[in-house]
């Protein structure tokens, strides 16, 4: 087998698992109310890390580069209450624009 | 059901052109169009899949390719553990479920809070899933003639919808702390740490921010 269907397996094999942990394990259990408020902020503890990631990392270096007027433009757009796939247009526009003249 | 699909529709064209990236990068990293596919189709999880095929077209080998994926793909075992309550039938249908996980699938269906709502995971789940599959096919096969995303503004086309799913999720304070705590976590982290790790170490704000509610 050649080394990149091996890690197509590998990793997909992994990924099956790490997914599946939460669902397998914790189905339809009665969740206590304290435990339910920790686990309703793991999305904005993970989603925040995520923005910081998408916008800023280059590997292992920080960079404001074109992506942050995306992200730039996007926070104003969802200011201004814009729906999901304009936030998404103004994001790709504005990196575009500001990739343009970087 | 159909609610998830209406709600990740916005994001098709998005999910679509990031795959099809992702089957020009896997392309020149000497994937086959089938291998490519695949994992598109079993994984379905971009950063991750990025890392792999990026690490093996540097000649990096099958085991620092799978540890950079794994380390990307790790955060989707919080991820899992916050939703896991509202998962039901038997293990085989909770397993296969499960795969329709994504970061935007999951914060779309309402995260971890108790809003969230299974079948709007999976229609959102499917949604994307498709795009991303059928955009690394397109990727794979046409190769430099689907040009780079990068040129584009793609990539922070991702940064932006970040910020929406994030701010779907600030209702309280509570949810404000610990978004703030983990960006911060990840800031700090990102020089210093693996990719992925940061994203890890982020989970611990959601405690921070429990412990002070």
């Amino acid at each position: 087998m050649s080394s990149a269907w091996a890690a197509v397996l590998l990793v997909g094999a992994g990924t099956f698992v790490l997914k599946a942990v939460g669902p397998v394990a914790v189905a339809g259990r009665r969740v206590p109310a304290r435990a339910d408020r920790l686990l309703a902020l793991l999305a904005p503890a993970i989603l925040a890390a995520l923005v910081v990631d998408e916008t800023f990392a280059t590997g292992r270096s920080l960079v404001v580069d074109a992506r942050s007027a995306g992200a730039a433009a996007g926070v104003l757009a969802v200011l201004s209450r814009a729906p999901l796939w304009l936030v998404v247009v103004v994001g790709a526009v504005a990196t575009a624009i500001a990739r343009l003249f970087s | 059901m159909r609610s998830g699909a209406r709600i990740a529709a916005p994001l098709f064209p998005a999910a679509a052109a990031l795959g099809a990236s992702f089957g020009v990068l896997a392309r020149t990293a000497h994937l086959g169009a089938l291998a490519a596919v695949v994992m598109s189709a079993t994984t379905f999880a971009g950063s991750a899949q990025v890392a792999a095929v990026s690490v093996l077209g540097a000649g990096g080998g099958v085991a620092a390719a799978v540890v950079a994926a794994l380390l990307l793909n790790a955060r989707y075992a919080p991820i899992g553990i916050s939703i896991g309550r509202a998962f039901r039938g038997g293990p085989l249908r909770r397993f296969a479920e499960a795969q329709l996980v994504v970061d935007e699938s999951w914060a779309l269906a309402g995260g971890g809070t108790p809003r969230f709502d299974r079948r709007r995971l999976l229609g959102a789940g499917m949604t994307l899933w498709v795009g991303w599959v059928g955009g690394t096919a397109l990727g794979a096969l046409l190769g430099h003639a689907a040009g780079n995303p990068a040129s584009f503004g793609l990539d922070g086309a991702f940064a932006a919808l970040f910020v929406a799913l994030v701010a779907g999720q600030l209702r309280g304070r509570s949810p404000v702390t610990a978004a703030l705590i983990g960006a911060s976590i990840a800031a700090v982290l990102i020089p210093v740490t693996a990719p992925g790790v940061p994203i890890i170490a982020a989970t611990a704000a959601a405690f921070v921010g429990w412990s002070r509610a």
